[in-house]
């Protein structure tokens, strides 16, 4: 394999963990500070997909769209937080999982009832469409570099808040002690509405960029859901910077090793029989990824015991 | 996913409030289709294909009971032993994927039920596995990547990248084309099932020296593939099966799907009356065009009623002798069953086009004439 095809693969990589980092983030972020284990945070995903790609259709505008997929995911978070979730903290997490998956069937059927069964159409805005040339002759799409750009953004972005802003400090408060905190007067009802409506603008936001890419249909929420459920396990529950490496780590193993892994067997193998398993062990390689992260960190990467 | 279990039992004709008829010649269908979930698209439209057939034929003998399988294989079993054993149907139909078709259709035959399937076609069931009561109205699953592999001959195509999900279907997409496709191959790649992003593929067809694509990706992963193949600058031919170009999906794909040829037993232009009918009709029905999937649905439903006109069900020889006389007039024009009990068919080449603010497919040419498929020979009946 040339060096060429190595970098653009990486590329590949890097593109596919960033988008996992804006889903692992909100549900890394909730289940640190609230202790909740949220299945409906694919449906977010999906919520800011549909959103977008109605948006798009009425207006044309990809950035009304990417605004109407935020707002849509945040309120759609804030009104289950209200209405389900807040019930679910005090519970333990067999019942979380149990009311969370309830939501996935309902916001499945009811995009289905909302937009009919077919697919729905949303594209990229047509400045940011074809290949550019980088340096050293790659040729990469400008849409998957602009995704990378955005996530790394709103990765420094997190940071800041979390690092540098008084919500910042009433968040990492929450996840350490959520009694001491209320008894200092903290809303902690308010604080945890907020942490959620983030958590879920955020799986909008990577919907509607991925969505633009993909195909927005119902149930894509569910296969992002298990990749990010993974990544906030190797890189510890409740850390957003765990959450940053481990998606990289993931994007970069399931991209790499879907590439590589049939190659390495086409050394010893016959080449049809090696691209068949090649690939099967190439989607495995995550989850092994996982279990050795998890022999030598039983916490994750970034999880304090 | 335990979804709610959408029932809908759909009687075709009103039985009229004093009118008696007849027991015999009464003929009790049981449906089971994916009409939730991603796939619930193409159940869709066999269901209305089907039941436009039943409807214009306003055949009062036919009863349809129509089940949702989501796609799950365990929830289409269940359905079927409902259907077999409390609602008493004497012939099934609807499966849309192979691997749950595997799963009803062998059982279904076995307690003497007729299947006649309107989409799937595994291959295990045409040859050795092929029965009396199972009848195919689609295709062999291999059929449609042949009429691809013969049609990438006539294009020149010598160096062919060729891309397929890691299961069955997928393996016996590249049997397929291959078994007509004469060039070399440039790569061959599986991917996983319901994967979204292909990236890191199109940077190996870039890489590869390919002079095409030849790409099985049915429903979302097709139009993943297609948005992402627009935008990656690779500019080779791409040639596949009708299952990524329907009707349902390519206003989901738009314009990254123009120009692209794919191939297909059906086309809403092929000129036969049948077809011209149907697709007024369908329109006028349901407010949209009618896909491939459609199509077999209303085919299956014509099947069915030409061989109701000919036979009783319960007489099961005379009724199977029926059906494979195939005497209905099909949208796809001519229409035959071989051995195997699976179709003789055209295969054609289309275009994806578009129609004023619709993306659809326009006739090319023939690709495959008289087409059975390559098991049919160890189908010992």
């Amino acid at each position: 394999m040339s060096l060429i095809l190595l970098i653009e693969q990486v590329l590949n990589g890097v593109q596919s963990g960033i988008m996992l980092f804006l889903m692992a983030a909100g549900l890394t972020l909730i289940f640190g500070v609230m202790g909740l284990i949220n299945l409906a945070h694919g449906s977010l995903y999906m919520v800011g997909a549909f959103a977008a790609a109605a948006v798009a259709a009425a207006t044309g505008s990809f950035l009304l769209a990417l605004v109407a997929a935020l707002a849509a995911a945040a309120l759609a978070g804030c009104l289950i937080e209200m209405t389900v979730i807040r019930r679910l903290y005090d519970r333990d997490h067999l019942d979380q999982v149990l009311a969370t998956f309830a939501l996935i069937l309902i916001f499945s059927e009811g995009t289905r009832f909302l937009f009919g069964s077919f697919p729905l159409f949303l594209d990229i805005p047509s400045a940011l469409s074809g290949p550019v040339m980088l340096p050293g002759g790659i040729q990469y799409p400008l849409y998957r570099l602009v995704i990378i750009g955005v996530g790394l953004a709103i990765a420094a972005g997190l940071f800041l808040l979390i690092a540098r802003t008084r919500i910042g400090i009433q968040i990492r408060a929450g996840e350490a002690d959520r009694e001491m905190i209320a008894a200092l007067g903290v809303d902690i009802a308010k604080l945890y509405t907020l942490v959620f409506a983030l958590g879920a603008a955020l799986a909008g936001l990577a919907g509607a960029l991925v969505g633009a890419i993909q195909s927005v249909q119902v149930g894509m929420g569910e296969p992002v859901l298990i990749l990010a459920f993974v990544v906030i396990v190797i890189g510890g529950i409740g850390s957003i910077k765990g959450a940053l490496i481990g998606a990289l780590l993931v994007g970069l193993t399931d991209t790499l090793g879907s590439v590589l892994l049939p190659l390495l067997f086409a050394n010893f193998m016959e080449a049809s029989a090696a691209t068949s398993v090649g690939s099967s062990l190439a989607s495995m390689s995550i989850y092994i990824l996982m279990a050795g992260v998890l022999l030598f960190k039983p916490t994750g990467l970034f999880g304090e015991a | 996913m335990k979804m709610k279990t959408l029932v809908m039992a759909a009687s075709v004709a009103a039985l009229s409030a004093g009118g008696a008829w007849a027991e015999e010649g009464k003929v009790k269908v049981g449906m089971i289709t994916t009409l939730s979930g991603g796939g619930a698209g193409l159940g869709i439209d066999v269901r209305d294909g089907f039941m436009l057939a039943a409807k214009m034929a306003g055949n009062e003998n036919l009863e349809v009971v129509i089940e949702d399988d989501q796609r799950k294989p365990e929830i289409a079993v269940q359905l079927a032993d409902k259907m077999i054993q409390s609602e008493k149907v004497d012939v099934m139909t609807g499966i849309i994927w192979s691997n749950l078709a595997m799963a009803v259709v062998p059982a279904a035959t076995a307690q003497g039920k007729f299947y006649l399937s309107p989409n799937a076609g595994p291959s295990a069931l045409a040859g050795k596995g092929c029965n009396k009561l199972y009848f195919n109205v689609a295709w062999q699953n291999d059929n449609l990547h042949e009429a691809a592999g013969a049609y990438a001959n006539d294009a020149g195509y010598k160096n062919t990248f060729m891309l397929a999900p890691n299961y069955p279907a997928g393996k016996d997409a590249l049997t397929g084309y291959k078994r007509t496709y004469e060039g070399e191959a440039a790569g061959e790649v599986y991917t996983d099932l319901g994967q979204t992003d292909y990236a890191a593929q199109i940077a190996q067809i870039r890489a590869s020296g390919a002079d095409s694509v030849f790409f099985f990706l049915p429903g979302g992963m097709g139009i993943s593939f297609l948005k992402q193949y627009a935008n990656s600058g690779v500019d080779l031919p791409v040639v596949g099966p009708a299952f990524s170009f329907d009707q349902g999906i390519l206003q989901a794909v738009g314009e990254a799907a123009l120009g692209i040829k794919n191939t297909s037993q059906w086309n809403k232009d092929l000129d036969n009356e049948a077809n011209k009918e149907f697709v007024a009709a369908f329109q006028e029905e349901y407010d949209r065009l009618p896909s491939l999937y459609a199509s077999q649905g209303y085919d299956t439903a014509n099947l069915l009623l030409s061989a109701m006109d000919k036979a009783d069900v319960s007489d099961a020889d005379a009724f199977q002798a029926a059906l494979k006389e195939a005497d209905f007039a099909s949208v796809r024009g001519k229409f035959s069953f071989s051995n195997n009990q699976h179709p003789i068919q055209d295969y054609y080449v289309r275009e994806v086009v578009k129609e004023g603010d619709v993306y659809t497919n326009k006739l090319v040419g023939p690709s495959l004439t008289d087409h059975a498929d390559a098991y049919a020979a160890d189908c010992k009946m």
